[in-house]
């Protein structure tokens, strides 16, 4: 078994089920809170697949989307977070 | 030897990964998957990023960038964490039904936004069990 093999046979299929789980929990979450972790955390293993995917496919160009990525995550969850803690309770 | 190196890091990084999306499901309100969540999945992509710095070995700028992502994200998911949590406990997000302690109860002024953190300011205190953030059911928090 090669390690090209054992990328794509072992590590993508755990990441594919781990973005499958958290997608249950953006469907469920019972709170908006809830969705927004859930959909951080998409971006987060998302950043981890395209980083396989880089070394599987030799394109070291696809680390810059991973960069973008992260930055957007974070820009994100800060909104959410900002708006949500000013939102009126009624 | 070289692939035995990329091999187990990969692996621990899909682990935790794993972990921490099985964590984001089953644990039983929003405070503890968050802290669940944060920790293992900034180590599974941490440790991927590192499998590919060490996979291009003759390329200094995969390294840079790797270096430079997880530097970014080891500095923003836990101002994240904070801050969605902060906000999480401002719009009355219950506690699991098993919590012990809430130790914030009361600190936070509700019209300032400001966090007090002595116990003896605290004000609007909550005066039992029916009133608190704590949840009486799990289904409040599921």
């Amino acid at each position: 078994m090669t390690l090209g093999t054992y990328f794509d046979f072992v590590i993508l299929p755990i990441l594919t089920i781990s973005v499958i789980l958290v997608f249950i929990r953006l469907f469920r979450g019972p709170a908006i809170v809830d969705r927004v972790i859930a959909l951080d955390l998409i971006i987060t293993i998302g950043i981890g697949i395209i980083t396989v995917y880089s070394i599987r496919q030799n394109q070291k160009v696809l680390l810059d989307v991973a960069i973008i990525l992260a930055l957007i995550a974070f820009l994100g969850t800060i909104a959410f977070s900002y708006y949500i803690e000013k939102q009126k309770d009624d | 030897m070289i692939n035995i190196i990329l091999a187990i890091l990969s692996t621990a990084g899909a682990l935790a990964i794993l972990f921490a999306s099985i964590g984001i499901l089953r644990m039983p309100d929003f405070y503890l998957r968050l802290s669940v969540t944060v920790k293992a999945s900034s180590l599974g992509v941490g440790l991927l990023l590192i499998c590919a710095a060490i996979m291009f070995p003759d390329d200094a700028s995969v390294t840079t960038k790797s270096i430079a992502i997880i530097f970014f994200l080891f500095i923003t998911a836990p101002i994240a964490a904070h801050m969605i949590g902060r906000a999480a406990y401002f719009i009355g997000t219950p506690l699991w039904k098993g919590t012990i302690i809430d130790e914030l109860d009361g600190m936070y002024n509700k019209k300032t936004h400001e966090l007090k953190s002595d116990p003896h300011d605290a004000i609007n205190k909550s005066t039992g069990r029916e009133n608190d953030q704590i949840a009486e059911t799990d289904e409040e928090t599921r």
